[in-house]
């Protein structure tokens, strides 16, 4: 069942917070957005409503995590990481024990536009220091992040998460492993052949994504599939620390890698790749897609995935002009 | 401590601060002179269970303006939490001692600052979390005037009242000195007295540098708490920065310079003439 993962995440937060009773709630004017209003509903006394002051709201949560409180403070990305300053000092430098909740992620948000939509958060939380940073593609992924993030990890972290519904992609009889890429989709037959282009190729293509972006990878996947080009899908939940282990060895077996996201590419999940690549001897190409140093607009969300080339569509447009070179 | 006791203690201390920063030739001597009285007053006589550091009940501190810090480290030096050694490490690559306040590297700091207006907000979050946990424990929290001219000061201005932590004390060092010029002329921030008693704080203003008026400063914040206030309070503290050495009073090019040996001889001879 589609579900948007901010969603997910209240849901999961509301069902912790039983039997956690160190988890109190923050959220700056946003509860019914950021669904932390699930929380809220639940346990009132350990929700604190702090108006539209962001900073304040990141340095309140750290003296209460320095009280052996676990807090998760609630905004938009964007709204969030704007206040760099204060996650960077008050939070970070001091190893403050918080989780920062920025959803409506990208431009996947739609009609709200620019202003709106986090799209250089990743990129700005993956630069501190003692900071996690972590994306699910669907709503068991986020119940399985809620679960590491309030059980086993320490320090600050950053969970990114979306505005709009995303399909289950989670498979059913895997584990959760934190931190590790995970592979979604993988066609029968695996080397990609480009006959439809007017000549063959062997090329073995990969696609890593990231939250919203995996299941556009595995729609191209499918449709790709359908015109004889083999795409298998990676889906990467953590940003940082990031498994460059897992992509030494898919580096070995492909000969093109895609990655693609619903973020600035400066920063987020392609530089995760591309500095992942770089430690390597020899490395197949990388093309990045997602939002190429640029603002994002009001509109549908389907068509600005489309418009800036990150829809399935898109996806399949880039792997074939790849395949066919 | 009687108050003449505490007065000698806090002018022995600033020949610690005009040590420490003379030995790390830089640092910032005025803001720390401006607060140390203070600072002693909080360690040696206002705070409780300042010496049993992880009891969850103790009083805490947080200095919000961070670059003062030599003022901290002397106290908590002379409270045996740093040996005499060690305040020569001051701002030396590895040292505990930061140039400004690390609660990573020295956990005695409860917290990290340095980059000015996000200290008041983390005292905060500790007075919300003990009331949480029903400790009738306190928290102070020192800011510059100059701090004063960030945002987040005004957003923690509004919310400490609303969530009533009568357990949380601020305190203003109003030394009317910042690194570009007097704060009046840098960016007015008064009447400062009138803008936190209109965000629902119980304001008080005194002399920081009469032990007497300090110390009942700090008894009436903490009567408020006990006899069920509501309101935190904030007190308005009118400092001299560089108090204590003539040289450095009230003369901006001492925000942020060490003094030079010779400068730092004249000066601590200054403040031993002062102590007798």
């Amino acid at each position: 069942m589609a579900k948007a993962t901010r969603q997910a995440f209240g849901e999961s937060l509301a069902r912790l917070g039983e039997s956690h009773p160190q988890i109190v709630v923050l959220d700056a004017d946003l509860a019914k957005s950021t669904k932390s209003e699930l929380f809220a509903k639940k346990y009132p006394d350990r929700f604190f409503e702090m108006g539209i002051s962001e900073a304040n709201m990141i340095g309140v949560a750290a003296g209460l995590s320095f009280m052996g409180k676990l807090p998760f403070l609630c905004s938009f990305g964007c709204f969030l990481t704007g206040r760099y300053d204060t996650i960077r000092l008050s939070a970070a430098y001091a190893h403050a024990n918080v989780r920062l909740i920025g959803t409506h992620a990208g431009i996947g948000i739609g009609d709200d536009g620019h202003s709106q939509m986090g799209l250089e958060d990743v990129s700005l939380m993956r630069a501190l220091p003692t900071m996690g940073v972590f994306q699910p593609m669907d709503a068991r992924e986020t119940e399985f992040i809620m679960n590491f993030l309030v059980n086993e990890w320490k320090g600050p972290a950053y969970l990114r998460l979306t505005r709009q519904n995303l399909p289950d992609l989670f498979p059913a009889n895997q584990p959760f492993e934190p931190g590790k890429l995970m592979k979604i989709r993988e066609p029968q037959n695996n080397s990609a052949t480009s006959t439809k282009l007017g000549k063959t190729s062997n090329r073995r293509v990969t696609c890593i994504g990231t939250g919203a972006t995996v299941a556009e990878a595995v729609r191209a996947s499918e449709k790709l599939e359908a015109q004889g080009v083999a795409l298998t899908v990676w889906n990467a939940h953590s940003l940082k620390p990031f498994d460059e282990i897992t992509l030494g060895r898919i580096a070995q077996n492909t000969d093109l890698i895609v990655t693609v996201e619903d973020h600035s590419v400066i920063g987020g999940l392609g530089s995760c790749v591309a500095e992942g690549l770089a430690k390597t001897t020899h490395h197949p190409r990388l093309v990045k897609l997602g939002v190429q140093d640029t603002f994002g607009e009001s509109g549908d969300p389907a068509e600005l995935y489309e418009k800036y080339g990150i829809s399935a569509d898109a996806i399949v447009r880039s792997v074939l002009e790849e395949v066919g070179k | 401590m009687q108050v003449s006791e505490l007065t000698a203690l806090s002018n022995e201390l600033r020949i610690s601060i005009i040590d420490m920063l003379t030995e790390a030739k830089s640092g910032h001597p005025g803001g720390s002179l401006s607060a140390i009285d203070i600072l002693t007053a909080l360690f040696f006589h206002e705070m409780q269970g300042v010496d049993q550091r992880m009891s969850p009940e103790r009083d805490r501190f947080v200095l919000s303006k961070g670059h003062a810090v030599p003022a901290l480290y002397a106290v908590l030096y002379k409270k045996g939490f740093i040996p005499f050694e060690e305040l020569s490490t001051l701002r030396r690559m590895g040292s505990r001692l930061q140039g400004h306040p690390d609660r990573v590297r020295l956990p005695i700091v409860e917290a990290s600052t340095g980059s000015l207006g996000q200290g008041l907000s983390v005292a905060i979050g500790m007075a919300l979390g003990q009331k949480l946990a029903g400790h009738p424990s306190r928290v102070y929290c020192m800011i510059g005037d100059g701090e004063s001219q960030e945002g987040q000061i005004w957003e923690a201005a509004l919310s400490a009242p609303k969530f009533k932590l009568s357990n949380l004390c601020a305190i203003l060092d109003a030394n009317n000195g910042q690194i570009d010029g007097p704060v009046q002329q840098v960016m007015p921030i008064e009447p400062i007295a009138d803008k936190w008693k209109s965000f629902n704080w119980h304001v008080i203003e005194i002399d920081g540098h009469d032990m007497n008026q300090i110390l009942n400063a700090f008894r009436e914040a903490r009567t408020l708490q006990d006899e069920g206030g509501e309101k935190p309070v904030f007190i308005i503290a009118r400092t001299v920065k560089g108090k204590g050495v003539s040289f450095m009073e009230n003369k901006i090019e001492w925000h942020g310079v060490a003094p030079k040996p010779d400068e730092a001889k004249k000066a601590k001879d200054e403040i031993l003439k002062e102590r007798r």
